[in-house]
């Protein structure tokens, strides 16, 4: 008996977090897309630092932030992230990269969307015709910006909020042959498209802007502020600049870096 | 029907290749909940039996009390320990936020009402046999519940068992309180929700037998070891 509560305690004990790390909540966008598989580890070999991710929404990225919880945020949604500043969460606004959204539909289309001048006209579309469409519905940055995109239509039957992830509501589309609004890095690398393409892009309105936030070090005593800021210069740096930008899926860019070198 | 050929294909490269990444979440996955459940035992085993012996004010509300934490929602579970180990929360200052024990404590959460109610059960009946036999020998109660407990020990490893089978197929609660962080809290439920995420259903179905096949494995390993269901036992 006293031999198997020893063994507990030591497995017990064996998972504390090793030094060195820190935490980075980040959208399920720079997960997906597999990015940060390239990332992390040349991060690691640079600067020697362990990043820990934890993949979620941008709303629950903030929430994570705003009680302490991560070092840092790596999130896409303007408004709620200048409010998040605002409010004392975090030190700091750094802008990354970006991409865009896209609207991904049915191959054969039924609301016409393909022939449309822009994202909000395309939406329009989809509303007239009642096809379906899905909705993230998580308080995301995609849903964010999905939500600004809508003209003043009438919501019904055909609009379905899933509260899910963009996995998980692009395998939702595919399934009932849906559109919906994808960022392109998550949709190119997105396994199971069945007969959805891309349908709609290249709207201004839907560019797609992530910054890295490090989280104020009041919030607790925890918070490991000093590796926020080393994980911040690296992605300033030229190695960053040059992995962000090259990395590719089937021929495709995904990202573009910002280049900060004039405000630096 | 294509998807399920093409799943149990991953599982079966997944286990010839010995891949290091499964074979670090599942024993994660086994590290957790074995842990999780050996703790549950320890306290729903001796509760449970002080729950068949013992009569007290309020006992029924005790014993449905437990019956119905039965099925507490893990997510519900899990958001309730996130918000105590958050570091805004009242036990912020431990750290354990996004670490294994987080995902262990979750659990002991989770499996132990079941534990309890399933070896209250268990001791009730066999109390109701060894009643009269045990007053008579004017035993005292700690005497009373170590004689249930060793003479039902069977019967206790269906409720350790039906514990393990509760928590390692849990998904709920140690998503929220373990973050699927990549190699820390990484185990094979989260790592199936996490590649349904991205589509790769075949690899999701893989790790998904996997988890089955382990799961069986510890049952049937059990079983062996305590000699039950063979010639002459029960």
């Amino acid at each position: 008996m006293m031999r198997l509560i020893f063994t507990m305690m030591i497995s017990v004990w064996g998972t504390f977090a090793v030094a060195d790390s820190m935490r980075l909540a980040v959208t399920t966008s720079f997960d997906n897309s597999g990015l940060a598989d390239v990332l992390l580890p040349q991060i690691k070999a640079d600067i020697g630092l362990d990043v820990q991710l934890l993949v979620v929404g941008t709303g629950q990225a903030l929430r994570l932030g705003a009680a302490g919880d991560v070092d840092a945020v790596l999130v896409h949604s303007r408004a709620a992230e200048d409010a998040f500043i605002a409010d004392g969460h975090g030190t700091h606004r750094t802008e990354i990269m970006y991409n865009d959204f896209v609207i991904i539909g049915p191959q054969s289309d039924p609301a016409n969307v393909r022939s449309t001048a822009s994202a909000a006209a395309a939406l329009s579309a989809i509303a007239q015709s009642q096809a379906v469409f899905v909705s993230r519905g998580d308080d995301s940055g995609t849903h964010k910006a999905e939500i600004a995109l809508w003209d003043d239509v009438a919501f019904g039957p055909w609009y379905r909020a899933l509260g899910a992830g963009m996995g998980a509501t692009l395998n939702t589309a595919s399934a009932m042959n849906a559109y919906t609004l994808s960022d392109r890095a998550s949709w190119l690398n997105f396994a199971n498209k069945g007969d959805l393409q891309i349908l709609f892009s290249g709207d201004p309105k839907l560019f797609n802007q992530y910054s890295l936030i490090p989280v104020n070090p009041a919030k607790g005593s925890g918070i490991n502020h000093t590796q926020a800021l080393a994980l911040e210069g690296w992605f300033l740096g030229k190695t960053a600049q040059q992995m962000i930008n090259t990395y590719k899926i089937m021929d495709q860019p995904l990202f573009v870096y910002n280049d900060n070198s004039s405000t630096q | 029907m294509n998807d399920i050929l093409d799943g149990l294909i991953a599982a079966f490269w997944l286990v010839v290749s010995l891949d290091p990444e499964l074979i670090q979440i599942s024993l994660r996955s086994l590290q957790v909940t074995i842990t999780a459940v050996a703790i549950g035992c320890l306290i729903g085993v001796p509760f449970g039996a002080y729950l068949a012996v013992q009569r007290f004010r309020h006992r029924r509300l005790v014993i449905s009390i437990i019956n119905a934490l039965m099925g507490l929602p893990p997510v519900v579970v899990g958001l309730m320990v996130y918000i105590l180990l958050s570091r805004s929360g009242p036990f912020g200052v431990l750290g354990l936020l996004f670490t294994p024990t987080a995902m262990i404590i979750a659990q002991v959460i989770i499996v132990t009402p079941l534990i309890t109610s399933i070896a209250h059960q268990a001791m009730r009946e066999l109390w109701a046999e060894y009643h009269d036999l045990l007053i008579s020998l004017n035993t005292t109660k700690w005497q009373r519940i170590k004689t249930l407990i060793w003479d039902g020990r069977r019967n206790l490893l269906t409720a350790g068992l039906a514990g393990f089978g509760r928590a390692i197929g849990e998904v709920g609660a140690i998503m929220i309180v373990g973050g699927n962080i990549d190699q820390v809290t990484r185990v094979l439920t989260t790592a199936i929700a996490l590649e349904t995420g991205k589509g790769d259903f075949a690899l999701a179905l893989g790790l998904g037998f996997v988890l089955i096949a382990l799961s069986m494995i510890v049952n049937i390993t059990i079983h062996s070891l305590s000699r039950t269901e063979r010639d002459g036992r029960w």
